[in-house]
């Protein structure tokens, strides 16, 4: 017998849902699938929690995320960086209420057991009542894994799996290695804090459209004609930039076919050398001319690392999913470590561009929140993701490439996601 | 404690409050952008009230030509966020006489904003801070600042008029 119960543990069919140029729309909102998802990629895979640059110096803390879940990225007294949870061992409650500082120690305020920023109990009140405990299983508990790559600090709650460096594969490596080259010290800094952006959508919309360059020619019309801005033409039909499928979900918009055709030194960030001469003095003098006028003139990459990190040029966002219907979207200026005079401009572009109030975000995000709602209608069922799939091809270095404007990038991400959900 | 109260400049201080808040409920965007001053600074922090907004993000930080930016962004009928507008209606209270020098005016005000857009409704609370400098035919705003409540956590879309 069939019963209510066993029908609503019954197990999506992930091979039906997800199409190669189709996926269906209870993928957005059907809760079971939401639970999976945290199981099978939140709570498995590697997922982008902080960069060491929040936590410069020793003691520091910040709180972070994955999903649902809160993190506590610590840096010990010795300069290690811990991913810790907020939950004290004892009975369950936060040790920890604020966002950042500088401590050694989390105390549980309900009955002062007390936690070292390393995780290990440090001790409790009246210790004589606890004669057969085991000390060194009263930490607080730790994100599994933990690993970094050029500060990015990322975190994985299975004990097994492919390494980071694995996950990021050549592509996710190469857009990290790509993006510190235009510091002239070969450093980013995540130090202007964080806009904390929430839309009433599911999370995949968002990681779809951080790489979808059909939309940005309509939906932020509004402002590239007003701020005469070139970005439009980007993402143009006559375009010569390109969308790659980076594998395992990590894809690109990569602009550097338009720069490079348009020659022109920090066009990328629509401006002059003119403008930031200590910065141009200072990458000629750590590159060498020929390397630093190549770097300017390509510019910082536009990649979708999955599940949560997308370096948008000139700032970062890291998604997060709190429900099948709930997703914020934390983001900060890009700051380059021994650049003043391009990181003051970075913030300033940032404010304008993205956040609850932004010129290009807020729209972005009216965008999630009306397909989130529009795919709860019951026909038709299935979003059509067919975009230029008659024109992809390898490029030289065998990533399958297609039209800027083409959905090669989202089709990517779903065979990832059909992978990691099938498993 | 005896308070001293121009009678007269604080009510002209809140005619002056009262019609910003309708212009901006019924995104009367030119009137609106009239109100401000050559030199002015609109300001919306995020992640506290004092934060230092020439190093950190804030959620609006606006020069004069931003704040021009982003009404001509409202009028090409495109601003999908506000297409159709968010309907508002506004209360503002607690209308405080800072400090006056004869030239400008600090001036403490609290606002609380309902809003209803397609998403759903939203209530926001905020405490605002001008800085009002006085020209020719009456007050203009050199620097609005509004500290909303819960800036330091994740909100949703605020494109109206704050």
């Amino acid at each position: 017998m069939i019963t209510h119960r066993a029908l609503a543990t019954s197990v999506p069919n992930f091979a039906y849902l997800v199409k190669e140029d189709r996926i269906h729309g209870s993928l957005y909102t059907d809760e079971e699938i939401f639970r999976l998802e945290l199981e099978n990629i939140w709570y498995k895979g590697w997922v982008y929690v902080g960069h060491t640059s929040e936590v410069p110096i020793p003691n520091d803390f910040i709180m972070k995320s994955i999903g649902p879940q809160e993190v506590i990225m610590t840096r010990d007294r010795d300069g290690q960086i811990h991913l810790l949870q907020n939950r004290c061992p004892h009975r369950g409650n936060q040790v920890c209420t604020e966002a950042k500082g500088n401590r050694g120690i989390f105390t549980c305020p309900y009955h002062r057991w007390s936690f070292a920023n390393t995780g290990k109990l440090r001790g409790y009140p009246y210790p004589d009542g606890y004669e057969t405990a085991d000390r060194s299983e009263l930490g607080l508990g730790r994100v599994t894994r933990m690993a970094e790559y050029k500060g990015f600090v990322f975190g994985s709650f299975a004990a097994d799996g492919p390494s980071l460096e694995e996950h990021l594969g050549r592509g996710g490596r190469d857009a990290i290695d790509r993006l510190v080259m235009t510091s002239p010290e070969g450093e980013v800094e995540i130090t202007a804090g964080f806009l904390q952006h929430k839309a009433k959508a599911n999370w995949k919309f968002l990681v779809e459209n951080e790489t979808d360059g059909y939309h940005p020619q309509f939906v932020h019309d509004s402002i590239f004609s007003v701020a005469q801005s070139g970005i439009g033409d980007l993402y143009g039909s006559e375009s010569t930039a390109l969308a790659r499928d980076l594998g395992d979900g990590h894809t690109e918009n990569d602009l550097r076919p338009e720069f490079r055709r348009i020659g022109k030194l920090l066009n990328w960030f629509g401006t002059t050398e003119d403008r930031v001469p200590d910065y141009v003095a200072k990458m000629v003098e750590a590159y060498g001319d020929e390397k630093a006028r190549q770097i300017m003139i390509d510019g910082t990459p536009h990649v979708m690392i999955f599940p949560n990190l997308f370096i948008a040029e000139i700032q970062i966002f890291v998604i997060q999913p709190l429900s099948v219907n709930e997703t914020v979207q934390h983001v900060t200026a890009l700051q380059f470590k021994g650049a003043p005079d391009l990181n003051s401009r970075l913030r300033q572009q940032t404010m304008g561009s993205v956040g609850p109030a932004g010129f290009l975000l807020a729209d972005d995000s009216e965008m999630y929140e009306r397909t989130q709602r529009g795919v709860a209608a019951k026909n038709p069922e299935w979003n059509y993701l067919g975009r230029g799939i008659h024109r992809e091809r390898r490029d030289e270095e065998g990533y399958l490439v297609a039209d800027n404007t083409d959905e090669v990038t989202t089709r990517g991400i779903w065979r990832h996601y059909r992978e990691l959900m099938e498993a | 404690m005896t308070i001293h109260v121009d009678l007269a400049l604080l009510a002209e201080v809140e005619q002056f409050l009262y019609r910003e808040a309708r212009l901006q409920d019924t995104h009367a965007y030119d009137d609106w952008e009239a109100l401000w001053t050559d030199d002015a600074i609109y300001w919306i922090p995020a992640n506290g009230a004092d934060i230092d907004p020439e190093q950190k993000m804030s959620i609006i930080y606006d020069n004069r030509s931003r704040i021009g930016l982003r009404i001509k962004q409202f009028h090409t009928g495109q601003r999908h966020t506000q297409m159709p507008r968010s309907s508002l209606g506004r209360v503002v209270s607690n209308v405080e006489i800072i400090d006056d020098d004869g030239k400008e005016i600090r001036v403490a005000s609290n606002a609380m904003i309902y809003e209803s857009n397609l998403r759903g409704e939203t209530v926001w609370a905020t405490r605002n801070e001008f800085l009002l400098r006085r020209n020719g035919d009456g007050l203009r705003m050199a620097c609005k600042k509004v500290v909303l409540v819960n800036n330091d956590k994740p909100i949703y879309t605020m494109s109206f008029l704050v």
